[in-house]
Parts: C-alpha cells; sequence; structure tokens
C-alpha cells in the first residue's frame, strides 16, 4: 500500500522535498490571485461595504480551523491504532497550523464584528464555540509537550484529540441551533450559496489557497520533526554530511 | 487486521462514541442557555426574566425608529413576526443598523415591558451582493 510506504520517516522526506518548491509555487500564486480578485475586482456588498472583504481571510482560516482538526485527530487515531511514529508528528504539526488558523479566524472575526455587529466580540454559542476550539488546539500542544516519556505525552495528546473532535460540528451547526449574533452559512453544501457569483468565485480561490498553503506548512512542520525525532538514524547523518560538503 | 489494532480500534470507537452522548446531554440541558438572546415572543410569553440584564434579538421594524431632537435618545420595536418589543436606547448605533435589519439589543425590561437598551448590536445576514444587483433587488419590491 502506498500510504503504509509514505509512513516511512525517510522516504517521506525525499518525496515531501520533491514536492515542497512546487506546492510553495502553487500556493503563494493563487493565494496572491485569489487576494488580488477579492480585494480589488470584486464589487463591495451592498450593505456592508468594503468591510465585507475581510470574509476573504475568515472564511478559508475558519475552513481550515475546522478540517484541520479532523486532520490532527485522524492522525491521532492512526498514531494511536497502527503506532506508525509520523502520524504522531503529523498530530504535532496540525496541532500548531491549526492553532494559528483558528486565531486568524477569532482575529479577523473581531476586527469584522467592530464594524458590522458594532463591538468585537460576544460570548455567542458560534464564537465560544469557536474559542473552545482554539483551546482545544493549544491543549493538544501542551498535552503532546508535557511528559519526559514522548511516547506517553503523543498518545495522551492523541486521546485529548480525539475527544475535542465533538466540538466540530458544534461549532459548524451552532448558527442553526441556537440564537446566535454570528450570520448563518453563507456557503452550503445542499443548497446554493446566498453570496453573489462574482463575489464568491475570488472566495473559493481563496479556500484552495489556504488548503494548499496548510498542505506545504505540514510539509514543513512535518519534516522539521522527521529530522529531529530521526537525528540518530545513519541516513540522516548521511543528510547533513552532504548537506555540509556542498555548503563548505 | 491484527487482533490488537481491532482492539485499539473499537476503545477508540467507544470513546468518541460515550464523548458524544455526553456532549450530547450537555448540549439537551443548556439548549435554552446556550442561546445568545431571547425572541421578542419569549419576552411576550414571560419566558424571559424582568428587572435583569438580558439580551433580546429580532428585526427592527419598518417605521418604529424615532430619534430625539436634543439628545441621542432612541425608540425603535423589534420584532420576530409574531410579537414586538419595544425598546428604548442612548447612545449611538452601529453603521449596520437600520430599519428591516436584525439587531441584539442588551438591557433590561421594566414592568411596562419596555426594554431600556445598554447595548444595541447589528446583525447581519448571510446574503452578500453587490450594490447594483441589491438596488435591482429593491425595485422590484422583494
Amino acid at each position: 500500500m502506498w500510504l503504509y510506504r509514505l509512513s516511512s520517516p525517510k522516504l517521506f522526506y525525499h518525496i515531501s522535498g520533491r514536492v515542497i518548491p512546487w506546492l510553495f509555487l502553487a500556493s503563494i500564486t493563487i493565494l496572491v490571485i485569489g487576494l488580488f480578485w477579492g480585494l480589488l475586482i470584486a464589487p463591495p456588498d451592498a450593505r456592508q461595504g468594503d468591510s465585507f472583504r475581510i470574509i476573504y481571510i475568515h472564511v478559508p482560516s475558519s475552513f481550515l480551523a475546522l478540517a484541520g482538526y479532523y486532520f490532527m485527530a485522524g492522525a491521532g487515531a492512526v498514531g494511536l491504532v497502527w503506532r506508525t511514529k509520523i502520524s504522531f508528528w503529523f498530530m504535532k504539526s496540525a496541532a500548531s497550523i491549526g492553532a494559528s488558523m483558528t486565531f486568524i479566524a477569532l482575529f479577523t472575526g473581531a476586527i469584522w464584528g467592530r464594524p458590522s455587529w458594532g463591538t468585537y466580540w460576544v460570548w455567542d454559542a458560534r464564537v465560544t464555540s469557536m474559542l473552545i476550539l482554539l483551546f482545544l488546539y493549544l491543549g493538544v500542544m501542551a498535552m503532546i509537550r508535557a511528559f519526559d516519556n514522548k511516547e506517553l505525552g503523543q498518545k495522551n495528546g492523541a486521546i485529548l484529540a480525539l475527544i475535542g473532535t465533538v466540538n466540530v460540528p458544534i461549532i459548524y451547526k451552532s448558527v442553526d441551533w441556537w440564537h446566535t449574533l454570528h450570520q448563518p452559512a453563507t456557503l452550503k453544501l445542499t443548497s446554493d450559496s446566498s453570496i453573489h457569483i462574482d463575489m464568491l468565485q475570488p472566495l473559493l480561490v481563496m479556500i484552495v489557497g489556504f488548503y494548499l498553503f496548510y498542505a506545504l506548512t505540514i510539509c514543513l512542520f512535518l519534516r522539521a520533526e522527521i529530522l529531529q525525532h530521526e537525528q540518530a538514524t545513519s541516513w540522516v547523518k548521511d543528510l547533513c554530511v552532504r548537506r555540509l560538503r556542498k555548503s563548505g | 487486521m491484527h487482533p490488537l489494532r481491532k482492539q485499539r480500534m473499537q476503545w477508540i470507537c467507544l470513546m468518541l462514541i460515550s464523548v458524544s452522548i455526553a456532549t450530547a446531554l450537555i448540549g439537551y440541558i443548556l439548549r435554552q442557555n446556550a442561546n445568545f438572546f431571547y425572541t421578542p415572543s419569549q419576552i411576550a410569553n414571560g419566558q424571559a426574566p424582568i428587572g435583569v440584564s438580558l439580551r433580546a434579538g429580532g428585526e427592527v421594524v419598518v417605521g418604529s425608529l424615532k430619534r430625539a431632537r436634543e439628545s441621542l435618545l432612541i425608540e425603535f420595536h423589534v420584532s420576530d413576526d409574531w410579537h414586538s418589543v419595544k425598546v428604548t436606547y442612548e447612545g449611538i448605533l452601529p453603521d449596520l443598523f437600520s430599519e428591516g435589519q436584525s439587531t441584539v439589543v442588551t438591557g433590561k425590561i421594566d414592568d411596562q415591558n419596555i426594554l431600556h437598551a445598554v447595548q444595541v448590536l447589528a446583525k447581519h445576514d448571510e446574503n452578500y451582493t453587490p450594490p447594483e444587483i441589491a438596488g435591482m433587488y429593491e425595485d422590484r419590491g422583494t
């Protein structure tokens, strides 16, 4: 199975090394196009004017904050069942990146809230459950690092990540289940989105760009984890020797 | 699958199911308390406490907004199609606040069912349209 082979740290390190330049190029290009399109070409909103344009950061980062939690918890589950080292390192990388995405979503939400709602912050179900997501990410990050025995920390981190998955559907459905100040979903899976096509297109471009950027950062973080954990192996030592020769 | 791995996977599933049930039960207990605001119907039915700070949310009734000439005193009605609540407020309204749009106000309800607001927030909906197209809709009266 190709996925099983890719779980070899050495193989992943070499393959990701070839993919990273392309991921870098693709994500930066698409993000620049998306930002240019969304901030300069897309029309302003009839009610909110230009302030709605923060949607082009707010929505993609929220998507990755939620999806990234499932990636992290899924990797944790695979690690718990199959005991593959790389799954736990993936989980650790996804925790930091997911926490950053959640912070960006909350921060842009606060900036957007001031001109549209009239306040930076409210304790409604959506905003509060999103804040809990940030604490869950930080909790997983802390748990992984909290034990002298690294394996124990990773297992406990994975369990905490899995328990926290119940929060993700709550965040997603909070605007339907309770009265909130936050608007209901604009992008819908089952029906037409309630955003004009001229504003929707750059948003979809930004979402694709964020996914690629997420994949890029996961690769970079995971490679750092691999080098750190495998520093005693011969292939990492060889790699270092070759690097040193090249530079000196 | 290796029996040990199968067992671990079963433990994970059991953990996810039990945590989901626990969360669903907590959510069931909190279902009312997790609401950010009361609707005018809930207030009219006496479900909202009187004399205690609370939030009410709904649509600002078209034609109900009155501004005092010499002060920042404002008065309007908030409705949810069935009932409405009269709100008084002294201060500056958010830019997106307008008649026919949603709002969430914080304040105390007096014995005459008037809500004296200390904070007024604007709630915008999930629709995003360019100005020209929004204008076309208004011309058609929808």
